[in-house]
């Protein structure tokens, strides 16, 4: 596994060029615009430190990608830019779920 | 490299010097808790194992315990109708050389007597444990462990790689590296299988994986938290992914189960996961398990990195805590030994941080204390497992 050195600033970070999801090392609001392994990608919500959106269209029932490694399945289609979470993806092994009523995982950065 | 150590008599070199108070049972809890309180800055720790009825893997556990290098002397303190079989764990602890003492409440007339009775032996062994003699020790004696608690999507990024590569620099010295999580591996047992020593250990980290997997779906439930979900983690896989980079990028040497004391340098993977059909419940209710099982494979210290902020130390041996996640660190820096999330910021580089950990490995090796060691953490359980022994292919290089 080949592995980053350090961030650039950008607040975004492409773990592998392969990866269909780049990680936010900072909080992008809705908007953010960045060039990501020679694409344009507009992220279409905000995104927290550590979580992931798309960077380019993955179709439902296809592998998310990150650092290279299949981390999970798209339960819908994903445009480039949208925030992926539990909301549009799930585990290919087990399932990420809470007993507390009405908690909400997709959280937006503001 | 070489630090300054404490020779046992049987011949292991601990970091610390150590006397561990185990209650053999939860009615001997508090009396065990009372004989420790004033000397709990002293290095007396409090260990025990709650249940009435007795099990191989816990007795073999506290085995390992009451004769970790680590340990200069052990007290067990007996209620007196449970049934661990104490006997045979005071002659495992006094055969090792070590001194070795058993309270029994009911013998000895009750709590305060008992307590009278373990505090006295305390006193006049402390003083015996002054005498213990140090020696050099070297790098390739040492047994390191890792473990990630409290998760969140920054401890893949920075902590976990970072202690990745302070593991690399500590096989390169030959010393015996322990990573673990079994059901936090889930989804890379195929990459791991890559780096087995020979093609049979592959297939058993294979098996060891597949393993966890079913062991989980049986409960309901794998390792992951909801706060894991809150801090951006979605998938089983992902953690997982965050959970390996701890490993590092050496060859993997072997696999081991709690209790197993690795025979030589290298990597190693713990097999937590108990064998056999799903009984007794979570194989790891919590982080202290692992950490409690790396040590009783000898660990003398383990690492311990953090993204949502875990506080947590040792019984026993003491725990680095990495902090991953630069918010965190900003908000509980008191507990936190070393500062990853600077990777995140710009402010320095994989490398760099993983050569830090590996420095403070050393010099805690040598005799600084960790945070939560000066904050005076000594988190201990043990629970009900069942295990049966490692086949041949597991650890190769005994072959």
């Amino acid at each position: 596994m080949a592995l980053f050195q350090k961030t650039d600033g950008s607040g975004v970070l492409l773990l592998a060029a392969g990866d269909n999801i780049a990680v936010a090392t900072s909080e992008l609001p809705a908007g953010t615009a960045r060039e990501i392994g020679g694409r344009k990608v507009v992220l279409t919500a905000g995104v927290e430190v550590g979580h992931k959106f798309a960077v380019r269209a993955i179709e439902a029932g296809t592998r998310i990608v990150k650092y290279g490694a299949p981390i999970g399945v798209a339960t819908r289609d994903i445009q480039p830019g949208e925030y992926v979470h539990t909301h549009n993806m799930t585990s290919a092994y087990l399932p990420t779920y809470t007993l507390e009523e009405g908690h909400q995982f997709v959280k937006e950065a503001k | 490299m070489t630090v300054t150590g404490y020779l046992r008599s049987d011949q292991r070199k601990g970091i610390r010097n150590n006397i561990a108070v185990a209650y053999l049972v939860e009615c001997a809890h508090h009396v065990a808790r009372e004989i420790v309180h004033p000397f709990r800055e002293r290095g007396v720790n409090l260990i025990g194992f709650s249940g009435c009825y007795p099990n191989a893997y816990s007795h073999k556990m506290m085995e390992r315990l009451c004769t970790h290098p680590n340990t200069g002397a052990a007290l067990l303190v007996s209620l007196g109708c449970e049934g661990f079989n104490k006997g045979a764990l005071l002659d495992t602890i006094r055969r090792s050389g070590r001194p070795g003492q058993l309270v029994v409440i009911q013998d000895a007339g009750g709590t305060r007597s008992s307590i009278a009775e373990g505090q006295a032996w305390i006193e006049r062994t402390l003083v015996e444990l002054q005498a213990t003699p140090r020696v050099s020790m070297e790098l390739s004696e040492l047994i390191v462990g890792t473990k990630c608690g409290g998760s969140d999507a920054t401890s893949g990024l920075t902590a976990n790689p970072a202690m990745g590569r302070a593991f690399d620099h500590l096989v390169q010295q030959k010393a015996a590296c322990i990573f673990e999580e079994t059901g936090e591996l889930i989804g890379m047992e195929n990459w791991m299988a890559e780096r087995a020593s020979t093609p049979e250990l592959g297939q058993e980290i294979v098996k060891t994986v597949a393993k966890a997997a079913r062991y989980y779906a049986t409960l309901g439930h794998a390792s992951f938290a909801p706060g894991n979900a809150d801090g951006g983690l979605t998938t089983i896989e992902e953690k997982s992914l965050g959970a390996y980079a701890k490993s590092g990028q050496s060859r993997i040497s072997g696999i081991i189960k709690p209790g197993d004391v690795p025979l030589a340098g290298g990597l190693y993977l713990m097999d937590m996961i108990p064998d056999g059909e799903v009984r007794f419940g979570f194989p790891n209710i919590n982080d202290n398990v692992e950490v409690a099982e790396m040590i009783a494979c000898g660990a003398h210290l383990v690492m311990f990195s953090t993204g949502r902020g875990s506080v947590v130390g040792s019984a026993i041996s003491p725990i680095i805590k990495v902090c991953a996640n630069p918010k965190t660190y900003k908000r509980m820096s008191d507990d936190m030994d070393v500062d990853a999330g600077r990777i995140l910021e710009g402010r320095a580089t994989l490398d760099e941080v993983g050569r830090e950990i590996y420095d403070l490995v050393v010099e805690v090796a040598g005799g600084k204390k960790t945070k939560s060691e000066a904050l005076g953490h000594q988190e201990f359980v043990l629970t009900y497992k069942r295990f049966e022994p490692l086949g041949p292919a597991c650890f190769p290089s005994a072959a």
